[in-house]
């Protein structure tokens, strides 16, 4: 194996802490990378056509199903295509408190994939308990963070994993005051640890890798786009979610049984990087300056600085969540009858791990005719096969095999790649000779 | 488990699923370093360790078998764990995807993939019990982490735990949660349901949908018939038993009757006009 022109392949069969099952194959050829595929064989679970003929109710509880880690997000952008098809607009009671329940969601999963799945990169252990024998504090806040992002979710939804409060219209049930009471009591010290998360997340040694991608996410015309918003990118697309299919275009791999997507032809970047990049001024003042003062420049061509992104977004999700209880109270009627009408309609809200497409089609008795949803991380995967392309070149196709398959998988994992939304995920393993 | 010379090794292993139910050591919070500090997990994908291979005390399996891989992979398992558990719906009773045994799952493959021959899938999703033997079933979509949790530590003590398979009625009398069927005449699935998540349904005001599978001595005839009888169509009262549990019986039995009270009904109409 020379330094210049190796020749050779690496398989990596299983990924780790990654969500899903996955795999990563390089084949070598002269010193440069000949193919890279990104292998998803996560079975499919056919959720577009499970879903024909369900009520609206049953599709809400059903695509929570999709994923363990997101739920909520399914259950967000399939109940704003419902709604759009039923004429109905939730009270702005029920807007207020779908965001708090949301911003639980990127608590939870921002924290679990910062502590659990992509921090003991960048310290070099194997998993969060191996590292939080040397670095027990920020391991326990961090597990304490994802903790109550749950405590949010349940508060709304009755659990955490496949929450039950969500139906066309509202909610089954609003919490009471002293619950919440409780519960921002919590939030609040949150709100001082998130800022810690900020600063240590900013001094992780975090390799300088800057490349060319085009950021896509929600923007919304006040707030950081959670719920709702317009689809743009930094390359100035601009579009209501109902022309999605117009600019993206979702195709079959051999390689994959999720779909790939491309922008015009072209593959882009959803997640929190994307949605950071083109949003810093939707951030509140003291968060910006916060920060200004961590020594990370936003926009980051660099999707190393994913982690802070999230770090960052978990103070977004605080604040929000301590904002919207400021003085609440529960709804008298934390929903609106629905009626049952006909019509096609669109859903699109901003996932942990990006954009989240739903559309619709219901019949005369508001039955599923037709669905089809696109999870952000399908949308990635021609991004992280271009990333990874690019990183490993540069990181020295000449190292030893596992040298670049620990590197290729801390890529991946800079994607926090669901697979079980995307059908399911990676599988990374190196073949030793 | 009273191993005497070693701690003992647990393996999380992962087949068609959400990922949800592993969760349930993920979001432990502070017992999940606690449990790496008491045991060994030689593999758990998701958290960080793997060896897929590994000789364990207690596999936990997430996930139906789907694929034309899965049973040789599971057979594996079962030949190096000395308990093999499932946690949660799609282990046990094949999970939301098993909906698609119903139907022709080709049909669907091509209705999702441009180019189904690539795409490898079993025309049924089924419960990891119809490949191996299976010494401790946890139900729930998801699973809970204190029942997760509760079950390993029985286990590592040296015993199964008893699992209170009582319905969802009974949850909700202790927790003195007002009836949604009586009351607001919900179509509540809660009365044959197994009890296990606490009757949160009920508790947040709407009507149990059976995520944690049928009750034990369910009557599941009777309240069909009472969901009929109070107004639900036939084919409204097929899709309530076929949904997360559809695979497990009676659930699956008395679906598939009331689906084909639809299609006779349907097949009569057509002659009558």
């Amino acid at each position: 194996m020379s330094h210049t022109t190796r020749t050779g392949e690496i398989h990596v069969p299983i990924l780790a802490r990654v969500e899903g099952e996955g795999a990563l194959d390089i084949r070598i050829a002269a010193g440069r990378i000949e193919a890279l595929k990104l292998r998803i064989f996560e079975p499919p679970r056919l959720f577009e056509k499970l879903l024909e003929g369900r009520s609206t109710q049953d599709v809400i509880d059903s695509v929570a199903r999709i994923c363990g880690i997101c739920p909520v997000a399914y259950q967000m952008s399939a109940v704003a295509a419902i709604e759009s098809i039923l004429g109905v607009t939730p009270s702005p009671w029920v807007e207020a408190m779908r965001r708090v329940m949301y911003c639980g969601e990127w608590l939870q999963s921002h924290s679990l994939h910062i502590h659990l799945l992509a921090a003991p990169d960048f310290l070099g252990y194997d998993s969060a308990p191996a590292m939080a024998k040397d670095h027990p504090d920020e391991v326990r806040r961090g597990l304490r963070l994802q903790g109550l992002g749950n405590e949010i979710i349940r508060t709304f939804g009755g659990r955490s994993v496949h929450p039950v409060g969500l139906c066309p219209g509202g909610f089954f049930h609003a919490p009471d005051a002293a619950t919440m009471q409780r519960l921002r009591e919590q939030l609040a010290k949150g709100l001082e640890e998130a800022r810690e998360l900020i600063a240590w997340t900013a001094g992780l040694p975090i390799p300088e890798d800057d490349q060319d991608f085009v950021s896509v996410s929600l923007r919304h015309p006040r707030d950081y786009p959670i719920t709702a918003g317009r689809i743009v990118s930094d390359q100035g697309l601009d579009i209501d979610p109902a022309d999605f299919e117009q600019r993206f275009r979702e195709f079959q791999v051999p390689h994959s049984t999720a779909l790939h997507a491309q922008l015009d032809g072209h593959p882009y970047l959803v997640g929190p990087l994307a949605r950071l990049n083109n949003n810093l001024d939707r951030l509140p003042a003291d968060l910006r300056q916060l920060l200004d003062d961590c020594g990370v420049a936003f926009p980051s061509r660099n999707m190393f600085h994913s982690i802070v992104a999230r770090a960052v977004e978990i103070h977004v999700a605080l604040a929000e969540a301590l904002r919207l209880t400021e003085d609440y109270e529960p709804a008298a009627e934390p929903r609106v009858e629905v009626p049952t009408r006909a019509g096609v309609g669109f859903g699109c809200t901003e996932a942990p791990r990006g954009i989240l497409w739903h559309r619709y089609a219901l019949d005369d008795e508001a039955r599923v005719v037709e669905a089809q949803i696109v999870p952000p991380t399908s949308q990635n995967q021609a991004r992280m096969e271009e990333d990874l392309v690019t990183s490993l070149t540069r990181f020295g196709l000449e190292r030893d095999d596992d040298a670049l398959r620990l590197h290729g998988e801390m890529v991946i994992r800079n994607y926090d790649p669901c697979i079980s939304c995307a059908t399911h995920f990676l599988d990374f393993h190196v073949v030793r000779k | 488990m009273t191993t005497g010379t070693r701690r003992a090794r647990i393996a999380v292993h992962k087949f068609s699923s959400c990922d949800g139910c592993q969760l349930a050591f993920l979001n432990l919070g502070e017992p999940l370093l606690t449990l790496a500090e008491t045991v060994d997990i030689l593999h758990f994908a998701e958290a960080g360790p793997i060896d897929e291979e590994a000789e364990v005390d207690i596999a936990f399996v997430e996930g139906s078998v789907a694929t034309s891989q899965d049973a040789a992979r599971l057979r594996g398992i079962r030949e190096r764990s000395r308990y093999l558990v499932t946690i949660g719906a799609c282990a046990t009773a094949g999970g939301i995807q098993a909906l698609r045994n119903l139907h022709d799952a080709d049909e669907w493959v091509s209705g999702v993939y441009a180019q189904p021959e690539h795409i490898d899938l079993l025309a049924d999703s089924t419960p990891i019990a119809e490949t191996v033997k299976v010494d401790l079933e946890l139900w729930g979509c998801p699973v809970s982490g204190e029942q997760v949790l509760g079950a390993t530590k029985a286990m590592l003590a040296g015993h199964l735990p008893r699992v209170d398979h009582s319905a969802v009625c009974m949850e909700c009398k202790r927790q003195q949660a007002v009836c949604v069927m009586v009351s607001q005449g919900r179509p509540c699935m809660g009365p044959v349901t197994s009890t296990g998540c606490g009757a949160i349904c009920p508790r947040w005001q709407r009507d149990c949908y059976a995520c944690y599978g049928p009750a034990v001595q369910a009557n599941v005839s009777a309240l069909a018939t009472h969901l009929a009888d109070t107004g639900m169509p036939a084919d409204e009262v097929a899709r309530r038993l076929l949904f997360i549990n559809g695979h497990a019986e009676p659930f699956r039995a008395e679906g598939l009757d009331w689906q084909a009270r639809v299609i006779t009904r349907q097949g009569s109409e057509e002659e009558q006009g």
